[in-house]
């Protein structure tokens, strides 16, 4: 029905650098001191350290450094956005190109990998116990920096996979599955107990964990993909899990001939994406305001244009047509740019009587996700439906800490903002055991 | 446009640049191959001693992203037949009339063997005849290279007999393995040489191997010293280079000085002349790219003479020489300060690291509001290329407190961006010659010393 894809169609969209590459770009760093990519880094790595390592042939403690301050450094090597990050901050790219910072953090990463050693190891026990909820980046890190300084922590975690989203929500042109369940393994190395299928609220609930732990790191994430709230909604698929089955089953995965992906932010990108390598003949993502305001990155938006993704702006679905159980086209109207809504952005109106009707066989949406509703049974203070903190991560009920995208409620949320408030969560956690124990 | 040719003591080229006695001059087949892309002149790799090569006989230092920043040597000298080399020099000069042919010699240290290998080079055709008494390994072992250009009275006495027959210009070629460059200079302006030339190789180990623990590049399991050449060896040639030129016997002997030690790109090769040079030879540059580096050597040594208003060679070479003094005669009231070029800076903040650890501590980090910044002020919190880079301190020297190391300049990747601007120092100009002479307790006596710096207003950082 659609054009075969390539066998490598979902290759790893960056080769590996080689050795001879990651020397002689690790040797171009002129080693800044107190350096702006270190600052621009959410987990503050120290990268004129890691990468010099590089460059004397140091792997080991290449990687060392990195996972120091980020013990996820495999999954951000590959996911961070690093144009608006550490390689946005180089101060080599006014005049020149920026250090390729993310791709010689991933050399440094697979090599120890393929060296399978463990860096870390964990202190002598605390007594102190632990649970993490959530075994996605803030999770693993928080749990990870705990064990690593002797409390014994469990993760509970209601998927089948820990990782979150590095596991069933980036595809595989970004990040394989095999770097977050490394990743997961190397935690569990640590001497973290991972328990899944574990649902916060029902086994085990919030009293449980105050009952049997000294203390709890709640990072639950987000919840499902936003409503459209238009008829026919049931035949739109959900980004979240589109991009799931390509990872987890790709051969049950069906990719229409002509797609249309409902919004504009970096996983909307990733699903047209998918859809193109898979063999979609079109695919088109619409928005209901403009370029200006598509949350995507710029580097994303111009990726994706380049895949032969292209896009209608202004455009918002009301109905979707659909004939024995299949789609045949998305019903719009066009939209106008209003005053700005709470967010700062132009608040999009509809334009009255412009509708148009775009022919589709397969609808994806990918317009954000809800709040988690878990998050309203935890009796929890709130802050615009996510759980509230305090400058040490702790939650208004004491001894119960956060983060990750469930605390988010200001600035994008990202894999490395979620490694870096598990990593600060733990410190404090680990300030509290230690001192109030 | 400049006439780049050159007349050195008798021996004529196109242009100053030789390939200098080296594994780029090993047969008549590359020199005639270098002379089809502009070489002025070769000095054929040595002729003599018979001998044998080993494998793995070069090795390099990488430094950073430069592959070949110096080479290491442990070839001998040629390990073809004198014949056939004999043969080649006589076809090559006769299929390139305008261009120097110089052949090396080296052979045991006995007046018949160097009375044979001259006569036989004569009757080649060749322009000119390189003694070599420079290589510094395996040929030293025999009596011969550096163990001859180590010792002034053995250099004299082969010249000497070299002399006794020579009737085509004779050069003799110096070791730098040496304390003092000009006694050897000396021993051949006595022993009647017609022109010399320097560097050699330098002695050298160039690494370990951290896997096998061997000497770099290991001969099966063994190495050794070898002769390091490149551009790391620049600075020590043109030191060399300038000592000679300042040396009143060699200078007053008139002899030429044909320069090599690292030239790789027409910058060297004019630094060259103008310490004193009239002949340029090249070898590491070849080894490393081949022979078309002469067409840049050329060009770019030409279009700086235009624009300098160079006419000639002749008018460059040793104009720089007045420059070089000792110590003892610097200005010390010479006084320079480093000033930043902020719309330049990048921020790297190196000057400052160097500054402050290795130097003077006196380069200061300022927020935007002109506050003083220490290091990782910024929050763990703040993170992002726009917060890393709008918050980036500001690098300022401290002028009043800065003593013109240099140090800042010399780290700094951006071209232009540190300035070592002079400034008045406010005192009368003096050396540390006259300082001493007038005033000779200064040098003995520190608490002297604290007076005189007292009294002419100098703090120490």
């Amino acid at each position: 029905m659609i054009n075969k894809p390539s066998p490598h169609a979902l290759q790893e969209l960056l080769p590996p650098l080689t050795v001879n590459e990651a020397i002689t770009e690790s040797a171009r760093c002129i080693m800044c001191f107190d350096a702006p990519c270190t600052h621009a880094c959410p987990t503050h790595i120290d990268i004129p350290k890691f990468i010099k390592k590089i460059s004397t042939g140091n792997l080991l403690g290449s990687a060392r450094t990195i996972l120091e301050s980020n013990l996820l450094g495999a999954t951000c090597a590959r996911v961070c956005p690093v144009q608006e990050l550490c390689e946005g901050a180089c101060v080599l790219g006014s005049e020149h190109k920026p250090i390729a910072i993310g791709r010689l953090q991933r050399h440094a990463m697979d090599n120890l990998k393929g060296n399978k050693i463990d860096i870390f190891h964990p202190a002598n026990s605390t007594g102190k116990k632990v649970a993490v909820v959530g075994a996605g980046p803030a999770g693993l890190s928080c749990a990870g920096e705990l064990a690593k300084l002797g409390h014994s922590v469990t993760l509970y975690e209601k998927r089948e996979l820990g990782g979150g989203l590095s596991t069933y929500g980036i595809i595989v042109l970004r990040e394989p599955i095999e770097v977050a369940l490394t990743e997961v393994a190397m935690i569990q190395r640590l001497g973290v107990r991972i328990e899944i299928g574990k649902e916060i609220g029902i086994d085990p609930t919030v009293a449980d964990l105050q009952e049997n732990f000294h203390a709890v790191f709640i990072a639950i994430g987000l919840g499902h993909t936003r409503a459209l709230e238009i008829p026919g909604e049931e035949y739109v698929l959900d980004g979240l899990e589109y991009i799931e089955r390509s990872k987890l089953e790709p051969s049950q995965l069906r990719v229409g001939r002509n797609v249309i992906v409902i919004g504009a932010g970096n996983t909307a990108i990733d699903c047209a994406t998918l859809a193109r390598r898979l063999g979609a003949e079109r695919v088109t993502m619409i928005y209901r305001r403009t370029e200006k305001e598509m949350t995507a990155y710029p580097h994303e938006y111009d990726f994706v244009k380049r895949e032969g993704v292209t896009f209608r702006f202004l455009v918002q679905p009301t109905k979707v047509h659909h004939e024995n159980g299949g789609v045949k086209a998305l019903e719009c109207v066009r939209m106008t740019l209003g005053d700005p809504d709470c967010s700062g952005r132009p608040f999009p109106k509809p334009v009255p009587g412009a509708t148009m009707l775009l022919r589709a066989d397969q609808i994806v949406k990918a317009i954000g996700q809800n709040k988690t509703s878990l998050i309203s049974t935890l009796n929890l203070k709130t802050e615009g439906g996510f759980i509230h903190i305090n400058s040490d991560f702790e939650t208004s009920s004491p001894g119960i800490f956060a983060g990750g995208d469930c605390i988010r409620a200001r600035g994008s949320a990202s894999t490395v903002m979620a490694v870096q408030d598990g990593k600060l969560a733990a410190r404090s956690i680990h300030q509290r055991l230690v001192n109030h124990g | 446009m400049a006439d780049l040719s050159v007349n050195f003591s008798g021996i004529r080229s196109p242009n100053p640049f030789w390939l200098a006695s080296a594994p780029p001059t090993n047969s008549g087949a590359q020199i005639h191959r270098a002379f089809e892309n502009g070489w002025g002149g070769a000095v054929w790799k040595t002729i003599g001693a018979p001998v044998l090569n080993v494998s793995n006989r070069y090795g390099a230092w990488r430094y950073g992203n430069e592959k070949m920043l110096a080479i290491n040597n442990v070839e001998l000298i040629s390990d073809r037949p004198i014949e056939v080399n004999l043969r080649e020099i006589s076809d090559v000069k006769r299929a390139w009339p305008d261009r120097a042919v110089v052949v090396s010699a080296m052979v045991e240290s006995k007046p018949v063997a160097w009375h044979d290998v001259i006569r036989r080079i004569q009757d080649t055709g060749a322009d000119g005849i390189e003694l070599n008494y420079g290589c510094p390994h395996g040929m030293s072992e025999r009596g011969m290279g550096s163990a001859v250009g180590q010792v002034p009275e053995y250099c004299e006495q082969i010249t000497r007999w070299v002399m006794d027959v020579a009737k085509i210009p004779v050069i003799v070629k110096l070791t730098p393995n040496i304390s003092d460059i000009v006694m050897p200079a000396r021993a051949a302006v006595a022993a009647g040489a017609n022109a010399l030339s320097l560097i050699n190789t330098v002695n050298s180990i160039i690494g370990v191997d951290l896997e096998t623990l061997e000497i770099t590049p290991s001969i099966g399991g063994r190495g050794g010293h070898g002769g390091y050449a490149g551009p790391a060896v620049k600075p020590i040639a043109l030191n060399m280079l300038a000592a000679l030129g300042r040396d009143s016997i060699v200078r007053g002997s008139g002899l030429p000085i044909s320069g090599m030690g690292g030239i790789s790109t027409w910058r060297d090769a004019a630094e060259f002349l103008l310490l004193g040079a009239s002949s340029l030879q090249v070898c590491t540059a070849v080894m490393h790219y081949g022979f078309r580096v002469v067409e840049d050597l050329c060009d770019g040594l030409s279009n700086w003479m235009d624009e300098k208003g160079f006419a000639t060679i002749p008018q460059v070479v040793g104009r720089s020489l007045h420059h070089v003094t000792d110590f003892k005669d610097f200005d010390l009231s010479f006084k320079a300060i480093a000033r930043i070029d902020q719309d330049k800076c990048i921020r790297c903040e190196l000057c400052y690291v160097a500054c402050n650890d290795s130097a003077h501590q006196c380069i200061d980090l300022f927020d935007k509001h002109g506050i003083a910044s220490p290091p990782t002020a910024y929050d763990q919190s703040s993170n992002g290329k726009l917060e890393a880079i709008s918050t980036r301190p500001t690098v300022v020297v401290r002028e009043e407190d800065c003593v013109g190391c240099r140090l800042c300049f010399n780290v700094c990747p951006v071209e232009n961006c540190i300035h070592m601007l002079q400034v008045p120092s406010g005192r009368p100009s003096v050396t540390w010659e006259e300082l001493t002479q007038k005033q000779p307790e200064v040098a003995e006596d520190w608490k002297q010393m604290e007076r005189y710096r007292k009294k002419m207003g100098i703090q120490i950082h």
